[in-house]
């Protein structure tokens, strides 16, 4: 999938104010945005979403354009086709799992009809999730809430799946767990996705190509190709830009 | 003292009471959801005056109500050259001044109730393909419920309690717009112990079993 990215945004608040310009293109079925926190790698994903609009520049996706400051166009989320993981799930609390998932299947009077409840079988069983089907968010693990958020980005088909630091929530030695649980499941599910995080080791695992932010810009931006052309590995050229 | 004398009153106040407070319901959640969206200037001017009714004393709530809604007020001659009605010396009046006094603890609750709900979940709501409306009415209302019914409950005390506006626009007429706390008030003027004891008796017992069913509905449920 082809991404190019070109976006300004100021933030003004709390007597600080952040500038962030991103400037990218690039061509990969799973893009990696790394960089340390603070750096404006999730306030790009943010701005691809359409849950925050920039100030000016432009977003094309596939050959799609999301938003064009000086076109006038911007792409509300909900017409973007675009499935969110966000850094703490944002499970709706009042819903139950089966209801989370079916979210974006229903409407305000529209309950899901024979093929969206079997959309949502269909994703319940393959996440693993038939027998949480009636539990509330609350009563959920760490990685069952991940999975429940997943297959309710998932249910609407989406055309690109964006996911804000998907590991953050979580302690050490489950984290190790769920990336690779996490790995396996986008493996079978062939769908674009767009990752966030601040781990090297994480970048290298789900990513192709890699786009490094440092204080709201983007410093670099490769892929295997070049890092194995410098002889190393993706991951210590991230190690070596977080250094610096 | 005839059964009348207690039955009307108390009739009366539940009447004027229950509706008064599901006006304040309906007007109390749409103003504080416009207020949460409003992004022009003269958002917290607004927000002020919709609290006004919460520190004004309720005779001068009372007195605006009169001026606006009077024989000479604005809405007052234009709900009589429309519908021949007038809304002064009637009960309806009397659910017109404690809608008015009864909002501001519904409107400020659900603000608060609202902006509780914070952004995460709207925006997830979004993503997921869901209208404004529906991202309000399937995420925003039903996390912010429970606040709301707490404001709503105090709305409902208010209104049972309402005596100062209700006095200045539908005045105190027995068997026609008395409430329980004008009766009260009248009884005591007229030296008429026993009434005035039942009345109280009355308004109490039936706060107490409003206040108890009210606990409950409250109740958090996630």
């Amino acid at each position: 999938m082809q991404f190019e990215i070109e976006i300004e945004k100021r933030l003004d608040g709390g007597g600080r104010s952040f500038a962030l310009q991103a400037r990218f293109a690039a061509e990969a079925r799973a893009l990696v945005l790394f960089g340390p926190s603070g750096s404006g790698k999730s306030l790009t994903l943010t701005a691809l979403a359409g849950l925050l609009t920039p100030d000016a520049g432009r977003i094309c996706v596939g050959g799609r354009v999301l938003f064009d400051a000086s076109a006038r166009v911007n792409l509300p989320a909900r017409q973007r086709g675009v499935g969110y993981l966000f850094q703490d799930y944002a499970l709706f609390p009042h819903l139950s799992v089966r209801k989370n998932v079916a979210f974006g299947l229903s409407g305000i009077l529209r309950r899901p009809g024979r093929e969206e409840t079997a959309r949502v079988d269909e994703l319940l069983a393959r996440f693993g999730l038939e027998n949480l089907a009636g539990s509330l968010p609350r009563d959920l693990s760490g990685g069952q809430k991940q999975r429940v958020a997943l297959a309710r980005a998932l249910a609407p088909r989406p055309s690109l799946l964006l996911l804000d630091e998907p590991f953050s929530a979580l302690d050490i030695p489950l984290r190790t767990r769920l990336r690779a649980e996490l790995k396996s499941l986008l493996a079978g599910l062939a769908i674009p996705l767009v990752l966030v995080t601040h781990d090297p080791e994480e970048a290298e695992l789900f990513g192709q190509a890699f786009v490094v932010y440092d204080h709201g810009k983007v410093t670099r931006c490769f892929g295997f190709d070049e890092a194995a052309k410098e002889g190393k590995r993706p991951a210590e050229l991230l190690a070596e830009a977080f250094a610096d | 003292m005839t059964p009348e004398s207690i039955l009307f009153p108390l009739t009366m106040t539940l009447r004027v009471s229950l509706l008064a407070t599901a006006a304040a319901l309906v007007l109390g959640v749409a103003m504080a959801a416009l207020v949460e969206r409003w992004t022009l200037p003269g958002r917290d001017a607004l927000d002020s005056v919709l609290t006004l009714p919460l520190v004004l004393p309720p005779t001068v709530m009372g007195y605006y109500l009169l001026v606006v809604f009077g024989r000479r007020g604005v809405v007052g001659v234009w709900l009589k050259e429309v519908f021949g009605v007038s809304l002064i010396f009637t009960w309806q009046g009397a659910v017109l001044a404690a809608t008015v006094v009864a909002f501001p603890l519904v409107y400020r609750s659900a603000r608060a109730a609202l902006e509780g709900v914070g952004r995460n979940l709207p925006d997830a709501a979004r993503t997921l393909g869901a209208s404004e409306a529906a991202v309000f009415l399937r995420v925003c209302l039903p996390l912010a419920a429970r606040g709301i019914m707490a404001g709503t409950m105090l709305a409902l005390a208010r209104a049972m309690g309402e005596f100062g506006a209700t006095l200045m626009v539908a005045g105190n007429l027995p068997g026609k717009t008395q409430t329980l706390s004008l009766a009260v008030y009248s009884a005591v003027q007229a030296g008429d112990d026993k009434t005035a004891l039942i009345l109280v008796g009355a308004i109490s017992l039936v706060c107490v079993v409003v206040l108890t069913v009210a606990a409950k509905l409250v109740k958090p449920k996630y």
